[in-house]
């Protein structure tokens, strides 16, 4: 079965982790690198992407003319999706398993919308639904 | 080395099919598939003693099946229509001739420009570097039928333009190898700026690239432009091993390990990048390499010889109008007169559309107000540049200046 495990940041977040320190940096980017690795290891890692900055988000819908309407940064937004896992494991408690783990990035403390310190960021777990590739 | 061996032998195979049969789409397809039952086949039974004539057999099997198939249904759509039936023709049997150009007149057909980029790309792996659709897919991190579906949309446009199986015209060649050398040189690229933590698994672009811009040369010695793009693909290549720290981490030029160069591919790329400034005008691909031999050449960061390669960038930026050769040109320059000088030169790029939205003006520019002391201008631009970039090493790579110019102050 495959899930998609997935990252939303605070939008406070993302300024955040834009200046943590030089050693939480590089901790993060040492857990990351050797998360993906161990996931890959085990088979489990279909693929994992990280996005890029929400400053560079657009959003697109088509108008009268079919031609596309665009509209920039998101004011509005309280959170931000900044990167995802798809997996592919044996069942649902796997896929909480890895989450949980990944959860446990090291960052600095990140706050929430409404000022309260998060410890560790919520990893969203969906199932992804089969495509005729898996039924048959 | 049986993989190695099926590359080698992949342009030669589909020349010969080719050359005998004609309709290169059909031809490349069953080229394929005798390779995929090669790679099955030889490893349990033995590779054959004559492994080229064995391909080029199965291969005209497969093109026999195609047309027999094609021909049945045609004859069920004639029986219908009330048409003739067609006619099978006949398979003569007979080593065919290998032409060692065919490399080159494959390469000419796949990287035509009439292709998009990421079409010829696909193409050119599959047809020339005797990849599979599936080790594509793997090196692109998308899935196999997205390469399926660019490498047949490919052969269409090369059906529809009508390109014939033959080098180009004399009045067209140089036109036609520039398109050849951009394919491989973003191959190359594309192998060199890899960036995902499943990459032990991806086969090797920047290699293949090497290995296609290495036949290219080895038929045309005296092209300039080839020799060069040879040159700086190897000298760039040679400093893989010091350009990532054990989390994967970029490290630049001046902070890398230098004895972790590959002295072997530096001698050969220098040589090489010499030999390509001798061989007619002079073009981007050999001033690129003559840079990237200078670079290579300094035993330490401060010995490199920036006079020089300052010199070789106003040539070339005489050359392009290409914004990324205005930006290491200001950089040259800051290394020789200081970084106010390269500040001063940043300052027109800034209305530039093309950098618009674009990470290295804003990187260059903190680096260059780091150098001049204005730390807090440099950490902001290093933040913005940060959120700029679309790959990951290089965001954390500006994330980690930022944090060190910061914690430093």
């Amino acid at each position: 079965m495959k899930y998609m495990l997935i990252m939303n940041a605070p939008r406070d977040g993302y300024t955040q982790y834009m200046n943590w320190p030089k050693k939480i940096l590089e901790a993060n980017a040492a857990f990351m690198q050797a998360f993906t690795r161990k996931l890959s290891d085990a088979g489990e890692l279909v693929g994992t992407w990280g996005l890029a900055s929400p400053q560079q988000a657009t959003r697109v819908r088509a108008g009268k003319d079919g031609k596309p309407i665009t509209d920039g940064v998101f004011p509005e937004s309280k959170e931000f999706l900044a990167g995802f896992w798809l997996v592919d494991v044996d069942g649902r408690e796997r896929a909480l398993q890895i989450a949980a783990e990944a959860s446990t990035a090291p960052g600095a403390p990140v706050t929430a919308a409404d000022g309260t310190p998060i410890e560790h960021l919520w990893i969203e777990v969906r199932e992804v639904m089969g495509s005729q590739a898996d039924m048959k | 080395m049986i993989e190695r061996l099926l590359r080698d032998l992949a342009p030669q195979v589909l020349g010969a099919v080719v050359r005998r049969h004609g309709d290169f789409t059909a031809a490349e397809d069953a080229v394929q598939e005798a390779l995929i039952a090669a790679a099955e086949q030889w490893p349990r039974e033995g590779t054959p003693a004559n492994p080229r004539g064995w391909l080029i057999q199965v291969a005209r099997r497969r093109l026999i099946d195609y047309a027999r198939s094609d021909i049945s249904r045609r004859q069920r759509e004639a029986a219908v229509a009330g048409d003739a039936p067609l006619v099978v023709v006949p398979e003569t049997d007979g080593e065919p001739m290998i032409d060692p150009d065919d490399t080159l007149v494959l390469l000419f057909m796949c990287c035509h420009p009439a292709l998009t980029a990421t079409s010829a790309i696909a193409l050119t792996l599959r047809a020339v570097g005797g990849l599979t659709t599936a080790e594509i897919a793997k090196a692109f991190l998308v899935p196999e039928s997205t390469i399926g579906q660019r490498i047949s949309r490919a052969k269409q446009s090369i059906k529809a333009s009508g390109v014939a199986f033959r080098l180009p015209d004399a009045d067209e060649r140089a036109q036609r190898l520039s398109s050849v050398l951009h394919v491989l040189y973003l191959i190359f690229n594309e192998g060199y700026t890899a960036s995902s933590g499943d990459e032990l698994r991806r086969p090797d672009l920047s290699n293949e690239a090497i290995r296609l811009t290495r036949a290219v040369y080895t038929q045309l010695p005296h092209q300039g432009d080839v020799a060069g793009l040879l040159a700086l693909m190897l000298l760039t290549d040679a400093r893989r091993a010091a350009r990532t720290g054990a989390h994967g981490e970029l490290i630049p030029l001046d902070e890398q390990n230098r004895a972790l160069w590959d002295r072997q591919a530096i001698a050969e790329g220098v040589a090489l990048a010499g030999a390509a400034l001798s061989l007619g005008a002079v073009g981007e691909y050999q001033l690129q390499a003559a840079i990237a031999a200078i670079h290579d050449e300094a035993a330490r960061a401060d010995e490199t010889d920036w006079p020089q390669i300052l010199a070789l960038y106003d040539l070339l930026k005489r050359m392009t109008d290409n914004p990324m050769v205005a930006l290491n040109h200001a950089i040259a320059t800051a290394m020789v007169n200081g970084p106010n000088a390269g500040l001063a030169l940043l300052e027109p790029l800034a209305g530039d559309e093309r950098l618009r939205g674009h990470h290295r003006l804003d990187a260059v520019r903190a680096h260059l107000l780091e150098r001049a002391g204005d730390r807090a201008a440099a950490v902001d631009l290093y933040l913005e540049a940060a959120s700029k970039t679309t790959s990951l090493p290089e965001r954390n790579y500006l994330l980690m200046k930022a944090a060190r110019v910061r914690e430093a102050t």
